[in-house]
């Protein structure tokens, strides 16, 4: 999966499960603001990266992530 | 000082009706709400009769936060107690700062908690179940998504009494503020319809298998009644301290002045009159009224041949022959868990629009049935004052008496 292909996938699947415009999501913004998540939200967006990209994140992995192009970065590494 | 408690709002959402209007409509004319649930059949019911409602689409409504530890009993509790804020004259702003407490009955969740189950069973794997399910899968679940909503500061439990769950919140919620120790009290009761919250009830045989004349299968009294029909949604019913009620121009619809209860103490399954007799007695007793002053009662008869004869007779040894009696579960099915408040809701319609809702299907009656005075057919006639009774498995039974309000 390219880059363009993780940024398509993110969007749709995103956009779906918290309700938000793919408009916002863009590769500068803050992902848990965008998505405003809370605690809870947390579990359900490693239930949705699991089903589309097939690796759950781990708590860890979030810490290194704050905007959607520290996201996609995640995502070419986990599926390298 | 005991407070006067009053009733100043409620909502349906019942397989004859998604609001009152409609429910209105249904009571009057008789319709019935029970349908064959083919789906059943798959699945080795005895009997695929049921009430039924659709889930209602809470997306314009709700956010997702809000959306997502929802399953039936709260979806259906969201929209009867949207109606009955609304008739009330209560929002969330007036919830936030004022203490209003929320009692709702319920006693099952299952058809949330096996979804829940296939999702670990499929994925072997408790972290990709997701964040909303706990909270469909507790029996609290109507109050841990209301009071969230609605931003509610007082009293806040869920009340499980299987078929009398919702009278007896409505009986709680009373006590309460009778006391003073609350203003007002968001009270109902709310029942799931899917296809595995009934199955171990219908395995006992209790459901009637009229199933090619749906309309006609639920006949409480009837001498033909040859078991219930499962049904369900939600009701809700406002109630609080006539001052509040007073203070804040809200309607009264009723005033609640007696609420009566007690347990078997005797088989988990059968009823008993012994048990009945004393609920009905208790209320009559609190209430501190004549009999004969009761103009209706909507009886607790879910169309089961033993049931129906011991309330037959309950009804017969407290109030005689004259009283009007009608069971609303002729046209609803049994609503099991909401059954308690929606028929205190049904019999509101009723005293507000003078006319009391026939009892449809009863056609002959049995030894019992024909020493009361049950209504077949829609009649007019001023409502001042009626009763609800309600019983459960495990022997639990409630009873209410509400009057029209005055000065």
């Amino acid at each position: 999966m390219n880059r363009d292909q993780i940024i398509e996938t993110t969007k749709r699947f995103l956009s779906e499960e918290f309700e938000v415009s793919t408009d916002v999501i863009l590769t500068e913004n803050n992902l848990q603001q965008t998505l405003d998540l809370d605690s809870l939200d947390y579990v359900d967006l490693v239930v949705v990266i699991e089903e589309n990209f097939g690796f759950k994140p781990t708590a860890d992995d979030f810490k290194t992530v704050v905007t959607f192009e520290d996201f996609y970065k995640l995502v070419e590494q986990k599926l390298a | 000082m005991e407070k006067r408690v009053v009733i100043t709002g409620i909502g349906l959402y019942s397989c004859i009706g998604e609001n009152k209007v409609e429910v209105l409509d249904s009571l009057r004319v008789g319709r019935s709400g029970i349908i064959y649930d083919t789906p059943r059949k798959e699945f080795g019911y005895r009997s695929c009769l049921t009430g039924m409602v659709k889930e209602p689409d809470l997306k314009p409504f709700l956010s997702r936060r809000e959306r997502i530890g929802m399953h039936q009993p709260a979806m259906y509790a969201y929209m009867s107690t949207r109606e009955a804020l609304e008739q009330a004259k209560l929002d969330v702003d007036f919830l936030d700062k004022n203490e209003t407490g929320i009692i709702f009955g319920n006693d099952s969740t299952a058809g949330a908690v096996i979804e829940t189950i296939d999702k670990v069973r499929e994925r072997k794997d408790t972290t990709l179940i997701g964040s909303g399910d706990i909270f469909q899968n507790m029996n609290c679940t109507v109050n841990m998504n209301l009071s969230t909503i609605y931003k509610l500061k007082g009293i806040n439990l869920t009340l499980s009494a299987a078929c009398a769950s919702g009278s007896h919140a409505i009986g709680m919620g009373y006590l309460l503020i009778k006391q003073g120790l609350q203003e007002r009290v968001i009270c109902g009761g709310a029942q799931e319809i899917n296809k595995y919250a009934m199955g171990s009830f219908d395995g006992l045989g209790a459901f009637s298998i009229r199933q090619d004349e749906p309309a006609k299968a639920s006949r409480p009294f009837d001498k033909d009644r040859d078991g219930l029909v499962p049904s369900g949604g939600a009701a809700t019913v406002i109630i609080e301290s006539l001052e509040s009620a007073l203070r804040r121009g809200a309607p009264i619809l009723g005033e609640i002045v007696g609420y009566g209860f007690s347990s078997n103490g005797d088989h988990i399954s059968n009823p008993n009159f012994d048990g009945q007799y004393r609920s009905l007695n208790m209320a009559i007793k609190q209430a501190n009224i004549d009999p004969k002053v009761v103009d209706y009662v909507n009886a607790h008869a879910t169309s089961t041949t033993i049931g129906d004869s011991m309330e037959a007779q309950a009804i017969y040894g407290v109030f005689g022959s004259d009283v009007a009696v009608s069971s609303t579960k002729s046209m609803t099915g049994h609503e099991c868990w909401m059954a308690g408040a929606s028929e205190i809701a049904y019999s509101l319609l009723m005293m507000e629009n003078d006319f009391i809702a026939p009892n449809i299907n009863f056609e002959n009656p049995d030894e019992d049935s024909k020493k009361i005075n049950i209504v077949s057919e829609m009649k007019e006639q001023k409502i001042d004052c009626f009763l609800s009774n309600s019983f459960g498995f495990g022997g639990t039974n409630s009873s209410l008496i509400i009057k029209k309000y005055n000065k």
